[in-house]
């Protein structure tokens, strides 16, 4: 008995130390955001350079807080719950879309905004934010295929119907997602990703079946740890996520596949529950300078859409057809939109019926 | 006085009404309504006529027997011979040892082990089997749970041979009983009790499982557990999330009564 209670008085004491500690911390790195000096940043995970932040906080004194979510769902979801108030974060272009007709977003006030000029005409004026009334563009890329030159040769994946070679049976990896894996059987057929055709879905269905001996499994980020580990030959993936796995596997080669993929934009917008409004205008701005746009990109590895710093990379990059693609290719590509919820749920149980179906 | 009796009850109901209860009518009532709020018996309309969401229940069931099964076949003869040990708390020590460690941690080693350059697969290069196939399996998914369950399957099953009077296997013995009847009539019955707590506590987790179907069952594994995330996260259908839910919490009532304390009909006792 005196044991148990000392042992009681033990943990007690250690969770009030740490709690204490934590708070402290808090106060100090201002994770709390209730000051006037602070910046509640909502990103994905590891998606700008730290050394950035610490710029832009020197800069202009702003305090940033920085807070990652992992899906757009998820991020929505929080944002619409309103627990939390952040000053911008960072959703993709469908999800633009609905947070838009869901009021959830406070349209940019123009006058405020500095270097919108750098961002290139493909990137303004999309059908999920004409005008950009709502978002800055932060980074893009497409959907496309990795595969290691140990087991696959050259040129023998170009488009999407090579992944139903026979000679890859088991040996790809799709990304976990709805969207793009009906997204690349639609457009395998030459229809809209954006699709809300019955006979159409059903179709891409069918084939996606026909998919199945050849898929070795379904999964996220992991994708980039087996990829890296040659556990497989091929991988459906986003651009992104292929540059991180080329630069620490130099056999992995990136494929944008015809006839055509899509192409995805990571947004900066302003939820309507935002508090630091300067500080929100003053970090888009930031970004939207070509040499912090350029040395984003270059840790981050995706496609930034700031013309002048796109130009300001290195060469090899910049010339990169898979990840710079030429404007022919780019026309080609295909911007989700959102479907409304009951689509959304069409396609979610067709991958679900996918992902059931045994070889 | 029975005032104060009921003071100390607060407690328990608050917190029984809170964590208990509350949530699952909170879940009850949530799958009642389709995705535009309106009320509705649409979900389970679905969830009938689906035969995506039966099949997946299927697998669920057959997924959970299974490991349920092999746990306990590995479980009983090991929780026996522990009893037979000198060290008994050493060596359940080190059985309990690895539920320490996170569920997470634990999956991301397997994944170490049995992916292409991991050692299980270098092994059987090496000893001339040659490369296999190990991660994404139901082999692999099959064994991964198995070895995370097994030490809630070994514990219930220890603790109730070791209430057991070793004299009424003597008495078998000297009754003329084989080795085997001995244990199937008197140690296997009289150890029942411990047999269905640890197939609860086994069978229920397993039904929902769903993260390691993603990372070790490389989502070819799909049980009901990977619908309801999906529910709940990218279709924002709650409500179908819920339905699920509630199906499985259905699920878990049926498994517990079949698994627990029945009253012995029959048996009547003679008062003297």
């Amino acid at each position: 008995m005196k044991r148990l209670v000392s042992l009681v008085v033990v943990i007690l004491a250690v969770s009030l130390g740490l709690g204490l500690t934590a708070h402290h911390l808090q106060r100090v790195e201002g994770v709390v955001g209730s000051g006037n000096n602070v910046l509640n940043l909502y990103n994905w995970g590891d998606y700008i350079d730290p050394a950035l932040i610490t710029k832009f906080e020197h800069e202009t004194g702003y305090h940033v807080s920085y807070q990652t979510f992992d899906s757009n769902e998820s991020m929505y979801t929080k944002i619409k719950q309103g627990g939390t108030s952040y000053d911008l974060t960072v959703p993709s272009e469908y999800m633009v879309q609905r947070m838009k007709a869901d009021h959830l977003l406070r349209p940019l006030d123009k006058n405020r905004l500095t270097g919108m000029n750098n961002i290139s005409s493909q990137f303004k004026n999309l059908a999920f934010d004409p005008h950009n009334e709502y978002s800055v563009p932060y980074f893009w890329g497409t959907l496309g295929i990795v595969y290691n030159d140990k087991f696959v040769k050259k040129g023998e994946l170009t488009t999407w119907d090579d992944l139903w070679k026979p000679q890859f049976k088991d040996n790809i990896m799709l990304v976990d997602s709805s969207r793009d894996v009906l997204g690349l059987a639609l457009m395998s057929q030459g229809h809209s990703a954006n699709t809300h055709d019955q006979a159409q879905l059903d179709e891409a269905e069918q084939k996606l079946t026909k998919l199945t001996p050849n898929v070795k499994a379904v999964l996220d980020d992991e994708i980039m740890m087996y990829m890296e580990q040659n556990e497989s030959a091929v991988a459906v993936t986003y651009s992104g996520n292929a540059a991180e796995m080329i630069s620490n596997n130099s056999h992995l080669h990136y494929v944008i596949p015809k006839p055509s993929t899509n192409l995805w934009i990571d947004n900066l917008v302003i939820p309507k529950t935002a508090k630091h409004l300067k500080a929100a205008y003053a970090f888009i701005n930031f970004m939207n300078r070509p040499e912090n746009a350029k040395q984003n990109a270059e840790y981050v590895g995706y496609s930034t859409p700031n013309a002048p710093a796109e130009q300001l990379l290195p060469a090899d990059v910049r010339q990169d057809k898979e990840f710079y693609p030429s404007a022919s290719v780019i026309k080609d590509t295909q911007v989700y939109q959102d479907l409304g919820v009951k689509e959304t749920g069409t396609y979610n149980d067709l991958f679900l019926q996918f992902k059931m179906f045994r070889k | 006085m029975k005032q104060g009796k009921l003071f100390y009850y607060i407690p328990y109901g608050l917190w029984i009404a809170l964590f208990v209860i509350a949530p699952v009518v909170l879940i009850v009532y949530q799958s009642f309504f389709n995705i535009a709020g309106h009320f509705t018996l649409s979900n389970y309309a679905t969830y009938f006529h689906s035969g995506v969401y039966l099949k997946m229940t299927f697998n669920s069931v057959w997924y959970a027997f299974l490991i349920t099964a092999i746990t306990l076949l590995i479980s009983y003869p090991t929780a026996y011979l522990l009893n037979q040990l000198k060290h008994k708390q050493l060596w359940l020590l080190l059985i309990i040892l690895p539920t320490w460690i996170n569920l997470l941690l634990k999956t991301y080693a397997f994944i170490g082990l049995l992916s292409r350059s991991g050692s299980v697969d270098s092994f059987l290069t090496f000893i001339g089997i040659g490369p296999k196939q190990l991660l994404f399996t139901d082999a692999s998914f099959l064994f991964v749970a198995t070895y995370i369950e097994i030490p809630f399957m070994i514990l219930p099953i220890y603790n109730a041979i070791a209430e057991l009077s070793p004299s009424y296997v003597n008495a078998s013995r000297d009754l003329g009983a084989s080795g085997w009847q001995t244990f199937s009539r008197v140690i296997f019955p009289l150890t029942l009790d411990g047999v269905k707590s640890g197939v609860q506590s086994v069978f229920i987790p397993s039904l929902s499982l769903f993260m390691i179907t993603r990372l070790i069952g490389g989502n070819r594994v799909i049980t009901l557990g990977t619908a309801i995330e999906q529910h709940f996260l990218v279709t924002q259908n709650w409500g179908m999330g819920s339905t699920i839910g509630v199906i499985l919490i259905v699920a878990m009532v049926i498994t517990m009564l079949l698994t627990g304390e029945r009253k012995k009909k029959g048996r009547t006792r003679h008062a003297k």
